[in-house]
């Protein structure tokens, strides 16, 4: 049994690991996509495009973008609500996201959906899921699935630290470990749950200790550098891959907008947002490209790049034609 | 007479019954600092304070069996799901524990409590936020089940809830709050099982509650002008149910029609269609028309929810059809 003394956690020592442009650039180009992505969304709910609820992971970027990259096309990812980064970081593109949040023919699940529930079989992302942990089991079956098969492929399973309170988080987590299923569940702890702050949610302020109870491994560390999520969440999954043994991994980050559109983030000072937004991945990676040598004006052409892709899919959203069919999906026939 | 909203009716409701006894606390998520995700507890944790207007993380089923084991031992719980959608993670407590205790423990242990929250369908906030339970907690014994629709209702029935000796599901309509009504300044109740004739008429009964009501009030006009009269019945109260009052005005108009937003299968509405026909068989001139959601989890786009649900012209067609007009 993993022991939790062989594993890192964030107080260690950790040098920044090592990277070359080749690795970072897609990486920074994710992040900024999805930076645009929400913005745009954020705009067109806004104008009354989108409705409903929508729940942007701005100021979050490297967390969904550094861990699924450590994963094989063929692994799964199952994630909340806020789940736009999630999917593209998995290889959904822009153009099918923003259509189904317009509530198009064309979008991801056919205007079904919605920002909370975007699903994609091609790229094995399992969902965006509305309940709060109701998709943490979901996640374990995906991962039980695979080692029933022995197909070798890992989950990644993202929640939220408010969603560490709640049964299906506890459960799933549990019978993850006590059956040794090669999935790795990552809290994103943005330090609210809505309105709430972490000391109101649980009387510990550490998620990852919960692997204790169950001899899991643990991992805990800050999103501040998107090459670290990736090789921590790596060893992770390796672990996952090869003895088929889960992780519960804690990782710090911070929203930079509200819990909604609908939230006008009252409850925090403009002093600790502003702290955060400091240390926003996306600036850190830029610098670092630059520091590894990529020329300013690559990374200008990348960034252009970037505008295009999310311009057309706004547009390609506006120009499509509306949903038109719910009968179609009630059941498979 | 103050004409307040539906929000304020339920705040008032509390506040005046915490007044009155230290015995209610109130626990949810954001029900605190946060002022209600909906803001009907706006100001309750400035006047009680955190040992009685409790913020509760995310553990619906821990804080809703907490408000039972409270209950059992003589507090007065009201636990709000930020939406009923979310009670079903803690549902157990409610059917399982909530509605069996007093029976279960030979009537030693009632458990007073109200379960409260917004309930139905919003906007575009897809298939897991837009449910209806009621039909659900209605088929449980133990359980009362009450679904107001304005404010003057909301206030005088929660404080009813709040005064009740047993589990009350207490249910409002998420889209209701801010809607406005007259609320008279003394207090007042609105006792359990008690329906409510929201509009007069002679040629046909309408059935609805919770903003189906209102849905049936838009119909009842624009039929008005085609000298159709319908009288609209607002259920209130689920269970008990007020058969008489339903009865009475089907008796007299012959024809009913009962509209409500969740699911057509086993939904409520079948079992006051049951009830009709069973007390006034002899009176109907049609056979009772139901109009529901369509058979299908709600879709997110707004074109196709507003499709799956029903509409003022859903309803008049309905009662068109029980016209023998179509
Ligand atoms: C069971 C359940 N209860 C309540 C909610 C309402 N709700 C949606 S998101 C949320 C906060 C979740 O916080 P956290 O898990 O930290 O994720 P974050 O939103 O910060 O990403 C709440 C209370 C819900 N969707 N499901
Ligand atoms: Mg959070």
């Amino acid at each position: 049994m993993t022991t939790p003394e062989t594993v890192r956690v964030a107080s260690d020592a950790f040098a920044p690991p090592t990277t070359t442009t080749a690795e970072l650039a897609p990486l920074y180009r994710q992040m900024l996509a999805i930076r645009r992505m929400e913005e745009a969304c954020a705009k067109a709910y806004s104008n009354g495009k989108i409705g409903g609820f929508l729940h942007l992971i701005i100021g979050q970027e490297a967390v969904c973008v550094g861990a699924i990259s450590a994963l094989r096309p063929e692994d799964y990812v199952i994630a909340t609500y806020r789940e736009h980064g999630h999917a593209y970081a998995k290889g959904v593109a822009a153009r099918p996201i923003m259509a189904e949040l317009y509530g198009k023919k064309t979008g991801l699940v056919k205007g079904l959906g919605g920002s909370m529930h975007l699903f994609d079989k091609a790229t094995n992302f399992l969902g965006g899921h509305g309940i709060v942990g109701g998709h943490v089991p979901l996640g374990a079956g995906a991962a039980f699935a695979s080692k029933y098969r022995n197909d070798g492929r890992v989950t990644l399973c993202f929640f939220g630290e408010g969603a560490s309170t709640i049964g299906g988080t506890t459960e799933g987590i549990a019978l993850a470990a006590l059956w040794k299923l090669p999935i790795v569940f990552i809290c994103e702890n943005n330090q609210y749950s809505m309105g709430t702050p972490n000391d109101r949610s649980f009387a510990v302020n550490d998620v990852s200790l919960r692997a204790l109870a169950h001899g899991m491994a643990r991992d805990r560390f800050d999103a501040d550098d998107v090459i670290k999520v990736k090789r921590r969440i790596a060893e992770a999954v390796e672990r996952a891959r090869t003895t088929s043994e889960p992780t519960l991994i804690e990782i710090l980050t911070y929203r930079f907008r509200g819990h909604s559109m609908s939230d006008p983030g009252l409850y925090r000072t403009k002093e600790e947002v502003e702290e955060w937004k400091r240390k926003d991945p996306l600036n850190g990676t830029r610098e670092q490209l630059l520091a590894l040598g990529m020329a300013e004006t690559d990374i200008e052409a990348l960034e252009e790049d970037v505008r295009i892709e999310i311009e057309d899919s706004v547009r390609f959203a506006e120009e499509s034609a509306p949903a038109d069919d719910y009968h179609s999906y009630v059941e498979k026939r | 007479m103050a004409v307040i909203t539906y929000r304020e009716a339920l705040n008032q409701a509390m506040r005046e019954e915490m007044e009155r006894d230290a015995n209610i606390f109130v626990m949810g998520e954001e029900v605190g600092y946060y002022n209600g995700a909906y803001k009907v507890t706006q100001g309750l944790l400035q006047k009680f304070g955190p040992k009685r207007i409790i913020d509760a993380p995310i553990a619906e089923l821990g804080f809703a069996g907490i408000g039972v084991g409270a209950a059992m031992v003589g507090l007065r719980p009201i636990i709000e799901f930020m939406t009923w959608n979310f009670s079903l993670v803690a549902i157990d407590q409610i059917v399982n524990a909530a509605a069996k205790m007093f029976q279960m423990s030979g009537g030693q242990y009632n458990v007073p409590m109200v379960f409260r929250g917004p309930s139905g369908p919003a906007v575009q906030v897809g298939s897991q936020h837009s449910q209806s339970f009621e039909s659900f907690y209605a088929n449980v014994p133990g359980l009362k089940v009450m679904m107001p629709s304005t404010a003057y209702d909301a206030k005088g029935m929660l404080k009813t809830a709040i005064r009740e000796d047993n589990p009350v599901v207490f249910m409002e309509g998420e889209t209701l709050y801010n809607t406005t009504w007259e609320v008279p300044d003394g207090e007042y109740l609105i006792p359990f099982g008690k329906a409510d004739v929201k509009r007069e008429g002679k040629h046909i009964t309408l059935i609805a509650w919770s903003k189906m009501v209102w849905t049936c009030l838009d119909a009842a006009k624009a039929l008005a002008a085609d000298g159709i009269e319908c009288e609209v019945v607002d259920v209130r109260s689920l269970r008990p149910l007020d058969v008489d009052t339903l009865a009475t005005s089907v008796r007299k108009t012959g024809r009913c029609v009962i509209v409500e937003v969740g699911w057509p299968v086993a939904g409520f509405g079948a079992e006051v269609a049951y009830q009709m026909q069973r007390h006034c068989m002899d009176a109907l001139d049609a056979p009772i028309e139901r109009v529901t959601s369509d058979d299908v989890p709600m879709p997110y786009a707004k074109n196709l929810e507003i499709e799956v649900q029903p509409q003022v012209n859903d309803v008049v067609a309905a009662v068109r059809r029980a016209l023998y007009l179509e």
